[in-house]
């Protein structure tokens, strides 16, 4: 990386995409408190592509992929890792510009670097949803997902938005030349007390894979999908008006749970007892919660233009 | 004469789309052209990744004027009738003509249609062209409605003639059409003019567009060669990468670089794979070393560093992707080496099919089959049950995982690691083999006998479970499979009487399917328990399949194919015979020899035995191209006819009992002598499966039959006379059965 412009450490390059992203005019917002397996999990993304109503969002989301767990030694898998994901409807013409923008802020310049856009559609089963768009490649390297929305939940998007997913530790690992992740600086290196990547991270990368692989109580965890799955059912259930008579209809709450479910799914994925066929089943019934909050956050007010 | 040039730029495109769109676009707009009265002289059509263009020389500038008569009403007829007549014509009454008819004068008008601009024609066209355009795959973009491959940025469409360019006016979705266009995203990215396709082209050019993709795969291969040359190595051919590559980049810029010395001792599969499947990359051999020692990545810019950065940059990211391709091989190398029992641990949790169980349980039944097939191919059974139990279990390991298209070959090099011998280790690389008419077909025994054991499951399982292919449909690939075991069988000369193996292949199956029925049915379970706890007598497996049926018909549904497939498994068996048939139908018109030729020996003995089958349609096929060939067909047909007309009015059969004693003519004689001659050949010659000499021994009756026919009636009144020459022409017909059934040859 011969740029000078070049970021010395990983929060650097995210504040870089924070100030960039916040000058196009996005709302940069903070990371859903739930756990989720992707940036696009978070509301602000998977809800708000639904509806007339214009939207700018950019935000950091940690990610929990539990089978992606190697006990911190992998140089470039972790289980718990983080997006940076921005979403903008309706899609801007200039959005391919816009991204490669971002890319010069955080120091890869495409005049030295040989970006391209490589064919990768994408599709969340879990999430009925699905769009058309490419992976970004960096010099070989894949440094970002570039997607169209076309349907999320079950429903046509329209208008269309337009979703930035950058990998974030592996995209910092290329900017700044780092061989393991674990290696990467975390804060400035010339900082009072500097800290790694690893400082930060080995340790529980360690013990969340353990808990993941070994010890994730399963007969809990098929409760607590069932239970996610109850409650999520039960809001969506409950009459729209409340007990003042005021129109108040819980789409978040519901989705809430959809997203607990997906997430359980995803550690007893990890422990290895969901069978093949299995799998698919559990999949159908998160992608069922997930329509039925899409089918209800469409009627409610942050899904219609604003008069 | 105008010049049509029309570019559809827009995001990018994806690789593999672009060849199609090409021929969609220049078929689809020149079609439309033609259909609304214009010519032209020539049309080609080019992409990049980001733009779809269409060339068109020679457009005739209008469309021709025309002219229509229509025939009216009479001159007498009511006004009103004349009212609508005008107005549906659009003439005046002025402009109409009295003419005679018939009926005495009508009134004729003439309808001109006069010929449109070239300019207006092009916009409904191409209009119409991007409402409809046929992409794989389509998506809306912003707030808007159209539909294309990746938002559509601009239309360039112009038409160029003596007097210059003139931009066809035409809006899509708000897009309006120009006659400008961008070069390179990064080194030209500046909006320019154009005047004509010539003039398109070069600018590009300038601007760092190589428009040809034809001329962007010769520039790759050939730079990419030279440097491989220089460093005395060898591109890899990969024609489906190179057209890929080519749909990437608008400028390619080759790069070579070197693996790390570290990764050369993975398999040159996992190399070429990995760099392939995840870069991009080509693959560079050492013919020195036959390895795979270095790459070719193909950029789409030209950088101040000449691509150092790039380059660096991909050397990274394919270590980093080597690194996990040598942990996996690491791994799995250290399970292959402790005897892979993980491996086939595993796989009893993969399901093969909900009906039929995992891929264990499918093992298993391979396992069993290659053990049976093993003598019949030369094989050794230990080897063969050995490495049918070996072939699959790569399907668990990490490198299979990663890069699917590897299986079989990394299963291999697990094989000889666990210290399996070169016979197990090639059978678990060749037994998915063939998987196409032209793929290379297994010859080492062992290979052969798990080849085939590993089809012939998936046949007698899709089979008994009713899983057949329909019209169209064939998700499970069976006429893959069954061409499989028809070209194992061909060209390794095989004698297999299949039958057997498929009645087996069917019991094996419907265990499988019984004992997962068994888990969810007390009732199966225990017929399944008594029918594990004993070999399987016959008796016992008809008085069990008795019982299912009949639970199967007290539960009103159905009974489960399987049951059936159980008790008669000959049924499924001769079911399946006549699948292969069909296929081996196909595959032999392929090589010239028509169905009915095919038929007509199906109808022999010993048809489930390919080999036998195959030889006997041959030599019958030469035979049938011979004029004694042709004409003795006529001769037995008309035997058999007449034998079949005398025995449907006599109520026999005719025989046996033909007496020379009898014979009246030389011809009858003649006839009885060629007889005489020709049957022990004939049978001889099929006891040493000879076929082309049965055939020339048959071939020999045809003058003494033809001479017979001439001389001879053989429905006389004399009754004695009459059934010895039946009972002879029933000499003619045996001897012609032994070969092939001769009625079926048509003509």
């Amino acid at each position: 990386m011969t740029s000078p412009n070049r970021p010395r450490s990983f929060q650097e390059i995210i504040l870089r995409l924070q100030t960039y992203w916040a000058a196009q005019g996005c709302a940069v917002l903070q990371p859903y408190d739930m756990e989720v397996g992707a940036g696009t999990f978070h509301p602000a993304t998977t809800l708000r592509a639904l509806g007339a109503r214009p939207w700018a969002a950019a935000y950091v989301q940690p990610s929990r992929r539990p089978t992606d767990g190697r006990y911190g030694e992998n140089p470039n898998r972790l289980q718990h890792y983080y997006q940076y994901q921005v979403i903008i409807k309706p899609s801007p013409p200039d959005l391919q510009d816009l991204y490669l923008g971002s890319l010069k802020a955080i120091g890869l310049d495409p005049m030295v670097h040989d970006v391209r856009f490589v064919e990768d559609d994408w599709e969340s089963p879990t999430l009925g949803a699905w769009g058309l768009g490419w992976e970004v490649w960096c010099d070989g390297m894949e440094v970002s997902q570039f997607t169209y929305f076309q349907q999320v939940g079950g429903h046509d998007c329209k208008p269309v938005s337009g979703e930035l997913t950058y990998g974030l530790e592996r995209l910092a690992m290329y900017v700044l030349g780092a061989g393991h992740v674990m290696d990467m600086p975390f804060n400035d290196p010339g900082a009072a007390i500097p800290l790694s990547y690893g400082d930060i991270f080995r340790q529980t990368e360690q013990e969340y894979s353990r808990w993941n692989f070994e010890q994730a109580d399963t007969e809990t965890l098929f409760r607590h999908f069932k239970d996610a799955e109850a409650e999520c059912a039960r809001i969506l259930a409950a009459p729209e008006t409340d007990a003042a008579g005021r129109r108040i209809p819980m789409a978040h709450p519901a989705y809430d749970q959809c997203i607990k479910a997906s997430h359980i799914f995803n550690l007893l994925d990890a422990r290895g007892v969901i069978s093949v066929t299995e799998r698919q089943a559990y999949i159908g019934r998160v992608r069922a919660l997930a329509k039925a909050c899409a089918d209800l956050f469409v009627t409610t007010d942050a899904a219609q233009v604003p008069t | 004469m105008p010049d049509l040039l029309i570019e559809l730029f827009s995001e990018e495109i994806p690789a593999r789309m672009q060849a199609r769109a090409r021929e969609d676009l220049k078929r689809l707009i020149t079609d439309g052209l033609v259909e609304a009265g214009l010519t032209y002289a020539s049309a080609g059509a080019f992409s990049t990744p980001r733009r779809l263009v269409l060339t068109v020389e020679g457009l005739s500038a209008n469309s021709p004027t025309t002219r229509e008569e229509r025939k009216g009403p009479r001159l007498d007829a009511p006004e009103k009738a004349l009212e609508g007549f005008l107005r549906s014509a659009g003439v005046t009454k002025d402009q109409l003509e009295a003419r005679d008819d018939k009926k005495g004068q009508v009134w004729f008008a003439t309808i001109t249609h006069p010929g449109r601009p070239a300019a207006r024609i092009v916009a409904e066209v191409l209009e119409r062209v991007i409402r409809d355009f046929p992409w794989p795959k389509s998506m809306r973009w912003g707030a808007g409605t159209l539909r294309w491959v990746r938002p559509l940025h601009s239309i360039l469409c112009i038409l160029t003639d003596e007097s210059g360019a003139s931009v066809v006016p035409l809006t899509v979705d708000g897009v309006t059409a120009g006659d400008r266009t961008r070069g390179h995203r990064f080194m030209a990215p500046d909006a320019f003019a154009v005047t004509g396709f010539e003039d398109y082209a070069a600018r590009l050019r300038r601007a760092r567009v190589m428009l040809d993709p034809a001329e962007r795969e010769a520039a790759i291969r050939q730079e990419a060669e030279s440097l491989a040359f220089a460093r005395g190595w060898q591109i890899v051919p990969d024609d489906g990468l190179l057209s890929e590559v080519a749909g990437l980049v608008e400028w390619p810029v080759p790069l070579m670089g070197v693996i790390e010395a570290r990764f050369l001792d993975l398999p040159p599969e996992v190399l070429q794979t990995s760099m392939k499947e995840h870069q991009k990359f080509f693959s560079a051999r050492n013919p020195k070393t036959g390895r795979i020692e270095g790459f070719v990545t193909v950029a789409n810019i030209e950088t101040p560093d000449h691509g150092e950065t790039i380059l660096a940059g991909n050397q990274r990211v394919l270590a980093a992707r080597l690194s996990d391709a040598a942990f996996f091989w690491e791994n799995d190398l250290r399970e292959a080496k402790s005897g892979m029992a993980a491996w086939a641990e595993g796989l009893r949790a993969v399901t093969f099919h909900n009906k039929l169980g995992s891929q264990a349980d499918r093992i298993e039944r391979i396992a069993a089959l290659a053990r049976e097939i093993a003598p019949l191919v030369g094989a050794d059974a230990d080897q063969a049950e050995r490495a049918a139990r070996l072939a699959k279990l790569d399907l668990r390991s990490s490198m299979v995982g990663e890069f699917p298209e590897l299986q079989g070959i990394m299963g291999r090099y697990y094989a000889l690691a666990a210290g399996e011998s070169d016979a197990v280790a090639d059978a678990a690389r060749d037994h998915y083999s063939p998987l196409g008419p032209s793929d290379e077909v297994p010859t080492a025994p062992v290979s052969v006998a798990v080849a085939l054991a590993d089809k012939l499951d998936t046949l007698t399982g899709f089979w008994a479970i009713d899983e057949k292919p329909t019209g169209s449909k064939d998700p499970f690939a069976l006429r893959r499979a069954a061409l499989g075991v028809i070209r194992l069988v061909i060209e390794n000369n095989s004698r297999i009487a299949l039958l057997d193996h498929f009645s087996r292949g069917s019991v094996l199956a419907a265990r499988s399917a019984l004992g997962i029925a068994a888990q969810a049915s007390s009732t199966i379970r225990d017929i399944y328990a008594k029918l594990a706890g004993v070999p399987a007598s016959d008796l016992l497996r008809k008085e069990i399949v008795t019982a299912l049926l009949k639970d199967g018909k007290n539960g009103d549904k159905e009974p489960e194919s399987f049951y059936v497939a159980l008790a008669e498994p000959e049924i499924f068996a001769a079911n399946l015979l006549a699948f292969l048939h069909d296929r081996l139908k196909v595959h032999l018109r392929d090589q010239g020899i028509r169905h009915d030729i095919i038929d007509a020996v199906l109808a022999q003995p010993g048809n489930d035995d390919l080999v036998l089958v195959v030889s006997r349609a041959t030599a019958l096929n030469a035979m049938l191209q011979t004029e004694d060939g042709k004409n003795l067909t006529q001769g037995l047909k008309r035997a058999g006819n007449i034998l079949a007309q005398a025995e449907e009015k006599d109520g026999v059969e005719y025989s046996f009992g033909a007496d020379p004693k009898f014979a009246d003519t030389d011809q009858e004689r003649a006839l009885f002598a060629a007889l005489d001659t020709a049957e022990p050949r004939i049978r001889q010659a099929i006891a040493d499966e000879d076929f082309p000499a049965a055939m020339t021994a048959i071939a020999a009756l045809r003058a003494p039959i033809d001479a017979f026919f001439e001389a001879v009636q053989v429905n006389t009144d004399h009754q004695i006379t009459r059934r010895n020459r039946l009972n002879l022409l029933s000499r003619i017909r045996d001897a012609g059965r032994q070969l092939a059934d001769f009625t079926r040859i048509e003509g």
